[in-house]
């Protein structure tokens, strides 16, 4: 439970997918303009996060690492499939956020008229791929564990762009030189954000 | 036609500055900040995906007008993942100690923009002798940018080059720190910025109003 918690808070603070990590930094750039469209977003990666990242441990720990096909029988035991991760992973991704536009179309049009646009971008998205790569590097003890871990890195990410794009929304009004407006403007406050985000990583937990 | 004609040359070189992928259309910014905190492994970055984007190029656009619309974007993705776990595996093999330092950011070459926008912009509606060129260019334009920003951290940041103490001693005997603040993530992003703005500067037509 402890180790739950302490996973998750981390997740969010100290190991942000935005500003420790610059995962998901295009489509935080390209859609943090206004405040309401960039939380649409933030809540589609937060879910897809959550539900994909137990599945990819699923299939890491059953299917894909050193040995993890000896539950088929012993001769099983040698198998070492881990250069497929990539591939699958993306694959269940994908499909995953196919699957989900298609339900959301279906069964909730309102939703699928304010969330919709964003699905299809989601799949490349650098945080949902990464959060999957992260899990892999980190070796999780249970799926519990990679699971709030997925929550708590799309809260973090959905922290960091609608905090940059409140701070963009007030931005029109400021005097910004020429050159730097738009693009050069929007990194030197992430920037600036992100040491903000530093203070917490002595935290322990 | 030849090889390099006047449109195969703008598709070649105009990547490298006035259409750049990052600083211009801002593609691929996910995944490449973090490898710059030194040299060697931000050149090592910027040539594998040199080599993925050239050759999903090809592959996508010899393919282009047998994929459902619908799939493309899993069968892009697939064809990416393929070659990115190539890409992988040579430098698991050849260049071990980089391979550890990027760690998982070889495997997020897959969802770098840069790959789904030449692939939904260029590959889509060209051939794949032109897809190729669109594809180095855009790379190499990728790959310049960060390794001005590897150069800046690790210069600043640690004193050195690819490894080796360019600031002499005497310049620290005479009080001289590493500034630590370069290495930490923060920091690529305002080098990037500072890049941004100088390349506006020039470049006027680009600014945004």
């Amino acid at each position: 439970m402890e180790q739950l918690l302490s996973t998750f808070v981390r997740s969010i603070f100290v190991d942000n997918m935005i500003f420790a990590y610059y995962l998901g930094m295009c489509s935080f750039v390209a859609v943090s303009k206004n405040v309401k469209t960039a939380l649409g977003l933030g809540i589609a990666v937060t879910f897809v996060l959550f539900c994909t990242l137990p599945i990819n441990y699923m299939l890491e720990n059953y299917v894909l690492k050193e040995g993890a096909l000896s539950w088929l029988g012993p001769e099983y035991a040698e198998v070492n499939l881990s250069f497929l991760a990539f591939i699958i992973f993306i694959a269940v991704i994908a499909s995953f956020v196919q699957l989900v536009e298609m339900v959301v179309e279906k069964f909730s049009p309102s939703l699928y008229a304010s969330l919709g646009i964003f699905l299809p971008l989601i799949a490349v998205n650098c945080a949902i791929l990464g959060g999957s790569l992260f899990m892999q590097q980190k070796a999780f003890a249970n799926v519990g564990i990679a699971t709030v871990y997925g929550l708590g890195s799309g809260i973090g990410w959905l922290l960091a762009i609608v905090g940059m794009a409140a701070i963009r929304e007030k931005l029109a009004y400021s005097n910004v030189p020429n050159a730097l407006k738009g693009l050069g403007i929007t990194f030197i406050i992430t920037g600036l954000m992100g040491m903000a985000f530093m203070c917490f990583s002595g935290l322990k937990i | 036609m030849g090889l390099l004609s006047e449109k195969n040359k703008e598709v070649l070189l105009g990547p490298m500055s006035a259409n750049n992928p990052v600083v211009v259309q801002m593609l691929g910014i996910c995944s490449a900040l973090a490898v710059t905190s030194k040299l060697e492994p931000a050149i090592v970055m910027g040539i594998s995906v040199t080599a993925v984007v050239a050759f999903a190029n090809v592959i996508i656009s010899l393919m282009r007008n047998t994929i459902p619309n619908r799939i493309r974007i899993i069968v892009q993705l697939v064809v990416v993942a393929a070659l990115v776990t190539i890409v992988s595996e040579v430098l698991k093999a050849f260049a071990y100690d980089v391979n550890k330092q990027l760690s998982v950011f070889v495997g997020l070459i897959i969802t770098n923009c840069i790959l789904m926008g030449r692939l939904e912009a260029f590959a889509l509606g060209n051939g794949p002798w032109e897809s190729f060129l669109d594809g180095i260019g855009n790379g190499l334009g990728y790959a310049i940018i960060l390794i001005i920003v590897g150069f800046f951290r690790e210069l600043l940041g640690s004193g050195t080059l690819l490894g080796f103490q360019v600031i002499p001693q005497a310049f620290y005997d005479l009080g001289y720190v590493n500034n630590g603040l370069m290495i930490l993530p923060p920091m690529a992003l305002i080098v990037i910025a500072v890049i941004i703005w100088v390349h506006r500067a020039k470049n006027k037509e680009l600014q945004e109003n």
